[in-house]
């Protein structure tokens, strides 16, 4: 098989005894791609990470690492490094030799390890740091100690299974950034399992969306953002309001989607390739949407009557209901314009729902 | 990263060409087979030590004794004698009773005591359990002696109170009784029965108990209804601990027991010496199993019975 | 343990009877062992009150008898021997038992554990019928062996908290690191069990120093300590010596398990 892909997954089962971890799994990851597996917990993906480390092994399928079969390669022989959920500090070391644990190998000179170490210190900003004992570091500084310890090894590929994930709030915001430009830094082929999906959608190039064992959609975040594949994707990340809808052909030129509540909406021809009379769903993101007092004078509306509203501060979000629709619509606006209490939407109000067709997404029906 | 001559990762991708051996590859991909691999020397020497000393040990009891050999022909002549002979079921019934009393004798001593140190105890835990359990571990002889320099003719209790005047000649019930046996077995595995008793008390979820007061229960109330119930499978595995191991004893009541205070671990232990019947030994030993297991599977259902009522 | 914080809640508010009841199990549960050292230092040939006088002329006693001497090292040798193999043994199967998903595994954990609840003379007879059949003579070769029995379920139980204790990614992360299965036990899991280890042969070697139930049946013309002692018991005026003797093996074995159990609980009281 000829690809350039770096790792190659290809036809990749697990079973758990009779349970199904892992269901006919095939992706590709790049070179110095920061790639990212993301699902809710059960989904498979920190299993998947476990696949390429070499903890579990494939019941079927193969997995190839830079064009090597890896079966048969047991973890401590493989070109990749792990940094580990509960990032697996050795408690009986110190950070120094924490990070050259896996130095002991290339018989190196005490001094050219101590200087690869500092230097690897130096890298995750912990400069000084090599006599410390593992237990007197706080959780951040254990993620960049676990992160230099992969690290130091020069790996192909790191492995990262949701590290940030027991970091508080603003620590975890910081890290990602801090991860991003690392990894641009070193340019090493990094895999990170996450259930966060904005963390996701921050840090990668790529997102394999992952549920039940088998991967929903590969895309750039943009593309899972703006044009998921799927219901079950459109709504994992962020919100998405869906319109049961009926492909409407006029000859070969024109098609539209005649929706309930939306009306009908004109389509482009390479977004819809069911035939005419065909049921599908219209999805909208609810900052798509835009909320107007008077009847605008072109473009596409409809009229809507305003029911719940949140403020979250920087914007709110709106739940309008529509004629036709049994369930409220879901807008969210940002609260630039509007200072004031008595500038908002009141339930109850007459409102004026716009869009742009370019925004909308067609998906088969359910 | 700075450019450094070493490139580990490529060091290891050369090693990783190596061609592993068909063997550690399939250890590799079978986590099961390593595994067992590991616990395979442990299984060999307590199948060595157990499974097949136990088939040998059926088959001597299918064995009779002829003069200082054995005839090998099959027969459950032994098990009828033990059906027969009165002196048997006796014998047994005695080391059940003497055994049950003592179970029950440590449990009821044991169970505050452990309810104590789990619920009440907030500093040196720790030294508190060490306390209780340590005198399990050592010497099981020294301690059932230990009794018998109390309880004797001459003893600790008899000279001491003789001396103070308390009594004029010493109390000949004491020793070689199966009180005596009872007092000793009960002090020999205290400290053994209160370990898991202890554990399933402190694994109880405090707030349960709050949740119980909150909603109305005064202590005996809260006692009965959650703790109880909660540690019951502690009792149950403390009773296990102590009833089993008991019934088979011979130390005790060949040191502290006398005529009446003889068990069928002595007459076993007669078998395999002075009457010098192995067979009978062997058929002895597989009944005592057998109704232990009865016993304990009657036990096992009665309590949860017991409990699926209570519940 | 979270106890620290909530002293003075209302569930745990001292109770008094309760503290008084403890004080009394401990005394009882102590002091009639302490008789034996007591009657060890007393100046006369028969063990009962008054004491007669503070003598250590048993012990000196003992020091100058052969036979003592060669019990000790027939103890020492058998109990130095069982503490290794089953705390090598006790390591390796507590390891595959927390480490590996096998199948059938909670049925050989309870064959391992079977020994702590059958009735050691069962144990005893079955393995002297067993090695009589095959006509293996009676040494300290197979009072090793019932040992080994007794001691096993004794060693996993010591060291399966250990490996329950530290998280399964730590041996993962050093054969993620390079290292294979060897290296990873010395460099990662020995260092992170040690305590265990020191348990596991402080306590087993304990319980095969004082053991007397499987020795009794597997014993052949080497005594063990507690052997000579059983021997020693029919005489009436060899009662002091084997107090004295026994006041040193109860001393002994305080001493071992007491640190066994300090060392074994180490930095698990507040997982």
């Amino acid at each position: 098989m000829k690809n350039d892909a770096f790792i190659s997954i290809r036809n990749v089962n697990k079973y758990f005894g009779s349970f199904q971890a892992i269901d006919n799994v095939n992706m590709d990851i790049g070179e110095g791609e920061f790639f990212s597996l993301l699902g809710a917990s059960g989904c498979g993906k920190t299993t998947l990470l476990r696949m390429l480390a070499g903890f579990e092994s494939t019941s079927d399928g193969e997995i190839l690492i830079d064009g090597q079969p890896s079966a048969d390669v047991p973890p401590h022989h493989r070109p990749v490094n792990m940094v580990f959920q509960s990032y697996a500090i050795f408690p009986h070391l110190n950070v120094a030799d924490n990070i050259a644990y896996g130095l002991r190998k290339h018989k190196l000179s005490k001094p050219q390890k101590q200087e690869m170490v500092d230097e690897m210190l130096e890298l995750i900003k912990l400069p000084g740091y090599g006599k410390r004992k593992a237990n007197e570091l706080s959780g951040g500084q254990r993620q960049r100690i676990a992160l230099a310890r992969a690290l130091i090894l020069k790996p192909k590929v790191l492995l990262l299974d949701e590290p940030l994930g027991a970091l508080d709030k603003q620590l975890r915001e910081q890290m990602q950034l801090e991860l991003r430009a690392l990894q641009r830094q070193v340019g090493i082929t990094f895999v990170f399992v996450t259930h966060d999906q904005e963390e996701a959608l921050t840090l990668s190039d790529r997102i394999a969306v992952m549920s039940g064992g088998k991967v929903l959609q590969v895309d750039t975040p943009e593309g899972l953002y703006e044009a998921p594949k799927t219901r079950e994707v459109a709504s994992f990340i962020g919100n998405m309001n869906f319109f049961q809808g009926t492909v409407r052909r006029n000859g070969s030129s024109e098609a539209a989607i005649e929706t309930q509540g939306l009306g009908s909406i004109p389509i482009s021809l390479e977004k819809v390739t069911k035939p005419d009379g065909a049921p599908v769903q219209v999805a909208l993101r609810p900052e798509k949407f835009e909320l107007l007092e008077e009847e605008p004078t072109g473009g596409h509306f409809v009229s809507a009557k305003m029911d719940k509203t949140a403020y979250l501060g920087e914007r709110s979000h709106y739940y309008v209901t529509l004629d036709g629709k049994s369930e409220p619509v879901a807008v969210s606006s940002t609260n630039q314009f509007v200072a004031r209490d008595d500038d908002r939407w009141k339930e109850g109000e007459p409102v004026w729902l716009s869009w742009s067709p370019e925004a909308v997404v067609v998906l088969d029906a359910d | 990263m700075a450019d450094t001559s070493l490139s580990p990762a490529e060091a290891r991708q050369s090693a990783e060409r190596i061609k592993t051996s068909w063997f550690s590859a399939l250890l590799y991909r079978s986590e099961a087979l390593r595994g067992y691999l590991l616990m395979s020397p442990t299984i060999l020497i307590l199948t060595i030590g157990i499974i097949i000393p136990f088939f040998i040990l059926v088959a001597m009891s299918l064995w009779t004794r002829d003069g200082f050999g054995f005839d090998t022909t099959l027969t459950m002549a032994n098990y009828a004698r033990t059906w027969d002979e009165p002196i048997f079921g006796a014998l047994l019934q005695r080391s059940f009773w003497i055994s049950g009393v003592a179970t029950v004798a440590t449990i009821l001593v044991c169970y505050p005591m452990a309810y104590y140190v789990a619920f009440h105890v907030h500093k040196n835990k720790m030294m508190w359990i060490i306390l209780m359990t340590l005198p399990f571990w050592t010497s099981y002889l020294l301690r059932v002696f230990a009794w018998k320099v109390i309880l004797g003719y001459e003893g600790v209790i008899n000279s001491g109170f003789m001396s103070l005047g308390l009594i004029e000649a010493p109390l000949e019930f004491l020793l070689y009784s199966q009180t005596a046996v009872i007092i000793t077995l009960a002090h020999a595995w205290a400290a053994f029965a209160i370990l898991p008793m202890y554990v399933s008390l402190e694994k109880i979820d405090k707030s349960l108990l709050e949740a119980a007061t909150d909603l109305g229960d005064g202590p005996v109330a809260r006692f009965l209804r959650i703790t109880l119930p909660l540690s019951m499978p502690g009792i149950i595995a403390a009773s296990f601990l102590i009833f089993i191991p008991t019934t088979g004893d011979y130390i005790t009541p060949a040191l502290l027991g006398g005529p009446d205070g003889a068990m069928i671990g002595n007459f076993i232990q007669l078998q395999f010496g002075p009457v010098n019947n192995w067979p009978m030994g062997a058929t002895l030993s597989i009944v005592l199993m057998l109704w232990i297991s009865a016993i304990a599977l009657v036990f096992l259902f009665v309590t949860k019975k017991a409990q699926d009522k209570i519940a | 343990m979270s106890a620290r914080g909530d002293t003075g809640t209302y569930i745990k508010r001292p109770n008094r009877p309760l503290q008084i009841y403890a004080v009394i199990f401990l005394i009882v549960l102590y002091v009639p062992v302490l008789f034996i050292p007591m009657f060890s230092f007393n100046d006369s040939i028969y063990v009962r009150f008054p004491l007669q006088g503070f003598t250590l002329q048993w012990y000196a006693e003992l020091w100058s008898r052969d036979a003592v001497w060669a019990a000790l090292f027939n103890s020492v040798k058998v109990g130095a021997v069982v503490a290794a193999i089953s705390t090598i043994l006790g390591v390796v199967a507590a390891r595959a038992i927390t480490r590996y998903r096998i199948p059938g595994k909670s049925a050989l954990v309870t064959f391992i554990m079977m020994p702590l609840v059958i009735p050691g003379i069962i144990f005893g007879v079955a393995l002297l019928v067993l090695l009589s059949r095959m006509g293996v003579p009676l040494s300290l070769y197979t009072v090793t062996l019932g040992h080994l029995i007794v001691c096993l379920p004794f060693a996993v139980a010591t060291l399966l908290p250990r490996f329950e204790g530290f998280d399964p990614s730590m041996e993962e992360a050093s054969a993620d690191l390079g290292e294979n299965g060897w290296w990873t036990f010395w460099r990662v899991t020995f260092p992170m069990v040690f305590p265990g280890v020191v348990a596991s042969l402080l306590l087993t070697f304990t319980i095969s120093f004082d053991e007397f139930i499987m020795a009794f049946f597997l014993t052949g013309t080497d005594a063990t300590l507690p052997m000579y002692i059983w021997g020693q018991l029919r005489f009436p005026q060899e009662f002091p010596s084997v107090l004295a003797l026994s006041s040193l093996i109860l001393f002994i074995s305080f001493i071992l398990v007491f640190i066994a159990q300090r060392v074994g609980r180490m930095g698990l009281e507040d997982a």
